[in-house]
């Protein structure tokens, strides 16, 4: 096997060094009844050359990934991809190293998240960012577990225009905690209803998603004072940051954590993951914040370098009186998202934004033209909800047979959109992609 | 000696990205506008973000700048002790960016991706098979996460049998991030002494086990890198209790077709693919989690899981007993096909890379006996822990000996960890190492010892060859600057 590369001689030496006889000799101290009576039953191993062609196989088998026209977003977006991005985030000194405990050999690293922090910080437009989270949706969840520790308070208000999975995710995290979720629901006008959260008082926490799950932008100035005067926090999540480029971002409304899914910059869709969860908050949070943080720093001769600091508020030092066990970021992902942003700048992003702002409205107003309405008024990001005539599953499987995935239905979700799809254009979207769909569902 | 692997080259200094650019440039070709620009509501417009504008060509300096300032495997030996540091196939990462993985959407139609969903249900029977237990969920992001999801199982498996459980042993040869994981589901964090070996004594879990106790987090072989050789007994008693045994599969790289873990009593198991599976750590993830389960507990398992469906596969969210879902979508899949692609790669080899990294850390801790001091002598797993005991003397701590190391061209052993050993050098070398460098390790180490008695200064003021000299810890959380 080519990584493995003890030879025989190697392996005798090895063994009369160590007094052994055979290297069955150090499995000496498990008992019998432990181990394996037989081999494991695993296919025989493949050549470099037989694996590519089974990887290829397995891979063409998706073909929903590569041979339709796809309008699916719902958490997952189709941006370009800059080749600088994959070419420098798999240079093997970044992709091959572990967490950076040792500063002075990882420097590369470090400085490239504490870039991160102040990227995303800007993005979002909050004053600190850690060095990312698993993916958006434990992001929200250790938001609201934050917000649950800093106001001491119980109950939890989470907007059903939150992704639902999302939503299911902060259900599984807070179970044990025993603390009560509200559930805001969602006006005629596509928005988190503000006065169920106003009327409800005292929640350590208010967690809306701006775009929301529908795209539409939700009223997050609002949201905070109502939170605020509550003694409560905002989280506001996201699942799509380009919105930034064109949309004020959530730290210039108020928000106190701004936490969200960070794929569409510059990382693959790759089935769900992986991504990059981002977690943005106010200064005066940073002990109570959870996640991985790069810190600027001096070395012996006074000059700039970066650390891992505030480990203090982590497991390996306080273990049993830990509160986070997190110990893990999305590094070589929030590497990716630097890297895009880096290579895109912010006129880049204000002119990307814009482009699949337009290209959005455009759909819409296309559909609108063929027979579609659009059931909600609020202005939108990327994606919006389609009423169709008739069934949305139905529709959905007639368009996929031309060769379109025309978005998700969202009654799996939402029983009362069971007519709806939600559908998403980005600037992958061409104008005769969009024309193609439209004359489809004119037919 | 042989000629020292550490040299000097050529490093660049390289300024912050916002200290560079103009604004105006553009590193990315943007599609050209075929739409015509519609009405935005200025209500909502905001200023844009204030990130730099570079060309293509600065940004590629600036990060290849920064890589060169990085160690990773593919630079030296990594040893670090309970990180699994081995070699990371590269042609995992091709197949994990063809595109119809790459490319897949998370919800497209289960019709539409029966290649995901075939090498989820694949990799799901092998790590099955791997370990001897009987479920698989893979959608942990990371090992922590793996822990907090065998906590959740735990906990509702408790709950749905109205039984209110408090406590949870967890031994001090444990991973750091048990505890917390513990706390996060509400359990007390029980801590149990290991015994003169290294390892666990029955009698010690016989007294704190009981029936208000979930049961016990074990890690197998344990973080001083001995097999818990009570393991089984241990888990008779968890079990007599109606306790539940959870290990932490982080150091299955020793174990894997040798040691059958369902026959030693574990109940829920989780895995690292970015350990014991080569999958790359990225410089601190994304990692990948696995959980594995006994039958009983299977119902527990995240959804959505991947299902049979006539010849194929689907997702199915249809498990009433879920604990729900603990990642947006299915988990890191990017990872999952690097790790499939190793056991392709590798099949009844899996358990010759075991069998090499115990014979490494054996013969590693054989060479370096004497060199640095051994708490326990005594055959190894996969992993070796030393102490600066024999340096201290002339005012050398493990610091200074990891820092020094860097000189000599090779990452320093994990350091202070396990707590139970007092400035522990935690060392672990890996499969992937050949004879040869383990003996330059071996090498540098021994100079690295003689340096700390004749020119001590040496060490206390090392590192002297890297990007940086030792960097000041204390001031950056004295006052934290997380941003520029």
């Amino acid at each position: 096997m080519r990584y493995l590369p003890h030879t025989d001689d190697d392996i005798s030496t090895m063994l009369r060094v160590t007094g052994a006889d055979s290297i069955n000799d150090f499995f000496a101290v498990v008992p019998e009844e432990l181990r394996r009576p037989s081999g494991m039953a695993l296919p025989d191993a493949l050549t470099e050359w037989e694996l590519n062609d089974l990887m290829a196989a397995l891979s063409n088998a998706d073909t929903g990934a590569t041979d339709f026209l796809s309008f699916v977003g719902a958490g997952s977006y189709d941006h370009h991809i800059p080749e600088t991005v994959p070419f420098l985030a798999g240079r093997s000194e970044f992709a091959t190293s572990y967490t950076p405990y040792q500063p002075e050999l990882s420097q590369g690293t470090l400085q490239a998240m504490y870039e991160y922090q102040t990227l995303l910080a800007r993005l979002t437009g909050m004053e600190i960012a850690n060095a990312s989270m698993y993916d958006g949706a434990s992001a929200l969840a250790e938001a609201i577990l934050m917000a649950l520790r800093i106001t001491k308070k119980n109950t939890v208000a989470l907007s059903t225009a939150v992704h639902p999975f999302y939503r299911q995710v902060v259900r599984t995290y807070v179970e044990p905690t025993g603390c009560s979720v509200l559930e805001l629901p969602v006006l005629e006008s596509g928005r988190t209803d503000l006065l169920t959260l106003a009327s409800s008082a005292d929640s350590a926490v208010a967690a809306l998603q701006s775009p929301n799950f529908f795209g539409c932008m939700e009223d997050l100035p609002t949201a905070a004072r109502i939170m605020h005067d509550q003694g409560g926090l905002l989280a506001a999540s996201f699942t799509e940051p380009v919105a930034f480029g064109l949309y004020r971002p959530p730290g210039d409304d108020g928000a106190d954590v701004a936490c969200g899914e960070g794929q569409s910059l510059g990382i693959p869709r790759s089935f769900g993951g992986p991504g990059v969860g981002i977690f943005c908050t106010r200064s005066r949070y940073v002990r109570s914040m959870p996640g991985r943080l790069v810190g600027k720093t001096r070395d012996q001769s006074g000059k700039r370098g970066f650390v891992l600091t505030l480990a203090t508020r982590e497991q390996h030092i306080r273990r049993e009186r830990a509160t986070s066990n997190i110990c893990t970021n999305s590094s070589l992902c929030a590497l990716s998202s630097a890297v895009y942003l880096a290579s895109l700048g912010g006129s880049g992003l204000r002119r990307l934004a814009r482009l699949n702002y337009d290209k959005t409205e455009y759909l819409k107003r296309n559909l609108s033209e063929a027979g579609w309405t659009m059931p909600f008024t609020s202005p939108t990001f990327n994606e919006f909800v389609a009423r169709i005539p008739g069934d949305a599953e139905e529709a959905h499987r007639g368009l996929r047979e031309k060769g379109i995935l025309a978005g998700v239905p969202l009654g799996r979700w939402y029983p009362d959109l069971r007519d709806c799809l939600l559908l998403c254009v980005t600037e992958t979207a061409t104008r005769e992609d969009m024309d193609r769909l439209v004359s489809e569902v004119r037919s | 000696m042989s000629e020292r692997v550490g040299t000097q080259g050529l490093l660049f200094n390289e300024p912050l990205l916002w200290e560079r650019g103009s604004r105006g440039r553009s590193g990315m070709s943007l599609p050209r506008a075929d739409v015509e620009p519609a009405p935005v509501d200025e209500d909502l417009v905001g200023n844009g973000p204030d990130i730099p504008d570079l060309s293509e060509p600065e940004v590629v300096r600036h990060y290849t700048r920064l890589s060169q300032w990085n160690f990773g495997i593919d630079s030296n030996m990594y040893p670090l002790g309970s990180c699994t540091m081995k070699y990371n196939p590269k042609t995992n990462e091709k197949q994990a960016a063809r595109p119809g993985f790459a490319g897949a959407h998370p919800l497209l139609p289960s019709e539409l991706s029966q290649g995901a969903l075939q090498l989820m249900a694949e990799l799901e029977q092998y790590l099955a098979e791997i370990t001897g237990l009987d479920a698989a969920t893979l959608q942990p992001a990371a090992g922590a996460q793996g822990e907090l999801t065998g906590m959740l199982i735990m906990h509702a498996w408790f709950k749905h049998h109205d039984d209110r459980r408090s406590k949870i042993i967890v031994p001090d040869t444990a991973h750091g991030t048990n505890p917390a994981s513990a706390a996060l589901c509400g359990y007390r964090a029980v801590p149990a002494a290991s015994g003169p070996d290294g390892i666990l004594e029955t009698a010690v879990i016989d007294r704190l086990m009981d029936d208000e106790t979930a049961g016990i987090m074990i890690t197998n072989p344990n973080t001083l890198g001995f097999f818990e050789e009570n393991i089984k007994a241990i888990a008779q008693i968890v079990h007599r209790h109606d306790g539940l045994v959870y290990c932490d599969g982080a150091n299955m790289n020793a174990l894997m077709g040798i040691v059958d873990l369902a026959a030693a009593g574990v109940d829920i198991l989780h895995l690292n693919l970015h350990k014991t599976f080569s999958t790359p750590h990225g410089g601190g993830g994304p990692g990948s989690g696995p959980v594995l389960v006994r039958k009983k507990l299977e119902p527990f398992l995240p959804v959505p899981r991947v299902v049979p469906d006539g010849k194929g596969w689907r997702l199915s969210d249809d498990f009433p007993l879920s604990i729900g879902k603990i990642h947006a979508f299915q988990g890191n899949f990017g990872v999952m096909v690097k790790a499939y692609s190793y056991i392709r790669s590798m099949g009844a080899d899996l358990k010759r890379a075991s069998q090499l990294a115990v014979l490494n850390a054996n013969y590693l801790k054989e060479r370096l006996k004497g060199v640095l001091h051994l708490p326990y002598d005594r055959p190894c797993m996969h992993e070796c822990v030393f102490t600066d005991a024999l340096q201290q003397p002339y005012g050398i701590t493990t610091l200074d000996m990891a820092k020094r190391l860097m000189d000599y061209g090779f990452h320093p052993p994990t350091v202070y960890f396990p707590l139970v050993v007092k400035d522990a050098l935690m060392m672990e070398p890996t499969e992937t190492e050949s004879r040869d460098d383990i003996d330059r390790f071996v090498e540098a180490l021994e100079a690295v010892a003689k340096e700390a008695v004749e020119s001590p200064e040496l060490l206390r003021e090392a590192p002297h060859v890297c990007k940086t000299e030792r960097l000041d810890e204390t001031e950056a959380a004295r006052n934290p600057r997380l941003t520029g």
